[in-house]
């Protein structure tokens, strides 16, 4: 193995992270050297966290150069088990407590309007992500993340679900496309991470993959923690198998991108989407079909919120529940678009109500007008209501 | 001569001198607690048979009018920033003022900028003795290691005028820079070839100063009008290549974050405004330049085209953003102290409601009726606050002068005064048990807004209890403290040596703070 490495990044427009170099020595103990611009406020913190890392590694000799941006300890933490790794074998994980915000578990049908990506190897963006309020916040390890950098991404994905909060943000995390994706697993699952998401999946064979790799993960160490799967449809093969995919175990939402599924017919994708207007609707209709939720691609203009307002309106009338977001300012946006309208809000209203009166006066019956209503109707009506209060109407 | 001597604990607590630079000062004594006596100041008194009769006071260049004004060591020269980082001709007074050999001069400026770097070596050499005035940049860095032959003295938009008036400071020499200028002296910031606004900073300069200079770069036909400096108050009148460099007076200050955080701390900042129910009919506000800043103008507008609601008057910083808000009428008028961008300009000069205002109208503690203290609601930004909601903005937690005063201070005597910040910066926490330097006494802060939650000072029972339900994230400051320093980690004090490099004074002339010299 090599004697010296590097992990992390340091320069001028780069905040919250640092690069870690670890050059391995024969004798002379631990040498370690800090440049940080918060040097005269954290040094102390900053070199005793490293000390005891390296303590954990068991690495006894080493130069050790710290170039610092303002990295919180979780990520300092990261980046050094990234470079140590470089040099040696060895299958210890250096953990940092977990917060208690971090612990919480998500139920299958919760909203998901907007989930914001997190490159996953930049540190910043992840700090005030929940401060935004998206209903899941995805740490990505696959397309942001480039292939040389996937090692020290997946530790930092690690360290962020235990450190970061995420203030009531579902946390998801991409992981690679499969089968590298299987890999991640092993060090994101045992980590508190409520959804995984599955990029461009194409059949039921898949998820069952991913499945049983979670299963046996959660098994080893006991871990009982509901994870949920949100598969991302990303190819012709993909729109087809979308109703195994969506019927599969734990899968409780179903997402389309439309760069990939694009790029697979060979076609340009327009502001109009005509082009992707079967794949959508066969994922909407699938989704459905398996009483999930039907998850629409990100809009990449972050500039143009006009259009993203006109492409959530389009989204929301073909069916989807949600969509993804690659900016912050894009989450109220789709949050507005998302919710009811006036017009299905007092419809809603009006069935919680007669349904109430109705359970009030002991009736077995629900009747509004002279319609029935059952269950299921009730149950939608009052997730629209819920969905209109949250959304701050 | 001690630069700082025989220091007493103030009203605030902090230990600050009695004596500075050889003079007598008087500690801060608590919020509204001390009068200034205006004693006056006492410039030369002229004659005019001493002047041309044709009214021409134009010399040949600068070094002739200093010259004939008298320079000599020891002397109190003053400058204005209205060029802001582009200013030319600070520097050329101290470069002539080193080639005459002359010593110990104390330079006024109303704010120093990066630009004036240079000055570094005049303070080495000795030519400048010391800066009154705001510190920041290269001189900042200069002035916090203890470099500075005299104490810093560092005092607000408002108060730099107060002590002018009063006679504390006396001023030899102004040199004042004018877009445009006639033969005689009148001149004003809105004609020439690169205009920069209204001259509210230096008028008290013109009036006080033994003698007046006016630098300019667009001489026009007698009488340059409006002559926002009068030609009975200038001794010489100067014409130079540039004046200033008037690309560098909007840089950086007059476009919205990008910043999706600070947007939100903006967008907070509208939210509280409204809950609080000072958004309405007739208002009256303060929306400087600077990014947040201009978001909460961005957010604020959105509101009032939503509800259909007009204000009075916003005082500026200009900024197209206001104009645009006026010729849109969602508020009356506009007053201008500083004008930032063509827009503003020609805004200025052409539309009667865009009025401009001096200082001392807007900021100082002698007017008999302070427009700061009409408004309704101001929003600032800040270094550090401290959970008695205790403000610095001069200095970051390190110790070193970053920023100058502005008109911070004097803006605190607003009906309400938000202070818009992150919660942190790099890991250093902005909300601190104590801040570093005290800048604004927490008794007037109203509101801290952090993308994490908003503090209301419990003074504040009105805003209190007016914003209760509001559903925005209202929380008790120790708490936001306490999940500030659960992600930062709790950083070591910056180590401060005892040595005064310079202070901070209040409003009314008293001295609420030292600052130290940083060791490293």
């Amino acid at each position: 193995m090599a004697k010296i490495s590097t992990a992390g990044n340091y320069g001028k427009t780069i905040r919250s992270d640092c690069k870690i170099t670890i050059e391995l020595t024969k004798s002379g103990g631990l040498k370690i050297d800090l440049i940080s611009k918060v040097k005269e406020y954290f040094e102390d913190q900053i070199i005793s966290l490293a000390k005891n890392e390296l303590d954990f590694f068991e690495i006894k000799n080493a130069k050790i150069l710290i170039e610092d941006r303002g990295a919180l300890d979780y990520v300092i933490a990261a980046r050094i088990e990234a470079a140590v790794k470089q040099l040696i074998e060895t299958d210890k994980e250096y953990l940092l407590p977990i917060i208690s915000e971090n612990t919480t578990i998500t139920k299958s049908d919760r909203y998901r309007r907007s989930r914001l990506y997190l490159p996953g190897n930049t540190p910043k963006l992840a700090l005030n992500a929940g401060i935004h309020k998206p209903d899941g916040i995805i740490l990505d390890l696959e397309d942001s993340v480039a292939p040389a950098k996937k090692a020290e991404a997946l530790i930092l994905v690690r360290n962020a679900l235990r450190s970061v909060n995420f203030y009531g943000a579902e946390r998801m995390v991409r992981i690679n496309q499969l089968p590298e994706g299987l890999n991640d697993l092993e060090q994101i699952v045992p980590h508190n991470v409520n959804l995984i998401l599955v990029p461009k999946c194409e059949t039921a064979k898949q998820i069952t993959d991913v499945n049983n790799t979670i299963a046996r993960i959660k098994k080893e160490i006991n871990l009982k923690f509901d994870i949920w799967l949100m598969p991302i449809i990303e190819s012709a093969v993909g729109v087809i198998n979308s109703y195994q995919i969506a019927c599969s175990k734990n899968v409780v939402a179903l997402a389309i991108g439309l760069e990939d599924y694009t790029a697979d017919l060979g076609i340009q994708r327009t502001t109009e989407g005509y082009e992707t207007f079967f794949a959508r609707s066969q994922i909407v209709n699938s989704a459905h079909a398996a009483k999930i939720q039907p998850i629409d691609s990100v809009f990449s203009d972050v500039n143009n919120m006009e259009a993203l307002k006109q492409n959530v309106l389009i989204s929301k009338s073909l069916g989807f529940a949600g969509m993804g977001c690659i900016h912050p300012l894009q989450i109220p946006v789709v949050h507005k678009g998302y919710a009811p309208s006036e017009k299905e809000i007092e419809k809603a209203q009006k069935i919680v109500d007669a349904y109430k009166k109705a359970k009030k006066k002991g009736l077995g019956v629900v009747a509004l007008g002279s319609k029935m209503i059952d269950a299921p109707v009730v149950k939608r009506a009052q997730k629209t209501l819920d969905m209109a209060t949250i959304g701050g109407k | 001569m001690k630069k700082a001597d025989k220091f007493v604990k103030n009203a605030a607590g902090r230990m600050v001198p009695t004596i500075v630079n050889g003079k007598q000062v008087v500690p801060f004594m608590g919020v509204n607690k001390y009068r200034p006596a205006h004693n006056g100041s006492a410039p030369r008194v002229p004659t005019c048979i001493d002047y041309p009769k044709d009214g021409n006071k134009i010399v040949e260049s600068l070094k002739e009018a200093l010259i004939k004004s008298g320079l000599k060591d020891g002397m109190t020269i003053s400058t204005h920033h209205h060029y802001r980082n582009g200013d030319y001709v600070a520097n050329m007074v101290f470069d002539i003022a080193a080639e005459l050999g002359i010593k110990n001069l104390v330079w006024l400026p109303s704010a120093a900028f990066p630009c004036h770097a240079p000055i570094i070596e005049h303070l080495k050499s000795g030519v400048v003795h010391h800066i009154e005035g705001s510190l920041n940049g290269p001189l900042g860095d200069f002035c916090s290691h203890g470099n500075m032959g005299g104490l810093g003295y560092l005092r607000s938009h408002g108060g730099r005028y107060r002590a002018i008036d009063d006679g504390e400071i006396h001023i030899n020499i102004a040199v004042l820079a004018a877009s445009a200028a006639d033969m005689m002296g009148n001149a004003n910031g809105v004609l020439g070839k690169h205009p920069f606004g209204p001259v509210s900073f230096s008028k008290t300069d013109s009036k006080n100063a033994d003698r007046t200079i006016i630098v300019t770069d667009s001489l026009i036909d007698f009488p340059c009008y409006p002559w926002e400096i009068m030609g009975n108050d200038v001794d010489f009148v100067v014409t130079i290549d540039e004046i200033g460099d008037p690309e560098k007076i909007v840089s950086g200050t007059t476009r919205i974050t990008k910043s999706p955080d600070r947007l939100l701390i903006a967008e907070y900042c509208a939210k509280f405004v409204k809950a609080a129910g000072i958004l309405k009919n007739g208002m009256n506000f303060q929306a400087g330049a600077g990014g947040t800043s201009l978001a909460f103008v961005h957010f604020i507008k959105e509101m009032m085209v939503e509800k259909g609601i007009k204000a009075r008057s916003m005082i500026g910083g200009s900024t197209k953003f206001l104009v645009d808000m006026m010729e849109e009428g969602l508020t009356d008028y506009i007053f201008d102290g500083q004008t930032f961008g063509l827009e503003a300009l020609s805004s200025l000069r052409d539309n009667p409601n865009h009025i401009p205002i001096d200082i001392f109208d807007i900021y100082d503690f002698h007017a008999k009726g302070n427009l700061a203290q009409m408004m309704d609601v101001i929003v600032l930004g800040s270094t550090e606050v401290d959970v008695n909601f205790n403000a610095n903005c001069i200095t970051h937690s390190d110790g070193r002068m970053l920023h100058g005063i502005g008109g911070f201070q004097n803006c605190m005597l607003a009906k309400c005064t938000i202070l818009a910040v992150p919660s942190f910066r790099d890991r250093i926490p902005v909300i601190k048990d104590e801040v570093t330097t005290l800048v604004a006494p927490g008794e007037l802060v109203d509101v801290i807004v952090t993308e994490r939650g908003i503090a209301i000072n419990p003074l504040r029972k009105d805003l209190i209890k007016a914003t209760k339900n509001s559903g925005l994230p209202i929380r008790d400051i120790n708490d936001l403290k306490k999940e500030i320093d659960k992600i930062c980690g709790i950083p070591a004090k910056p180590k401060l040596s005892e040595e005064a490099v310079a202070v901070v004074e209040w409003i009314d002339g008293t001295i609420l703070d030292t600052i130290r010299k940083v060791e490293k």
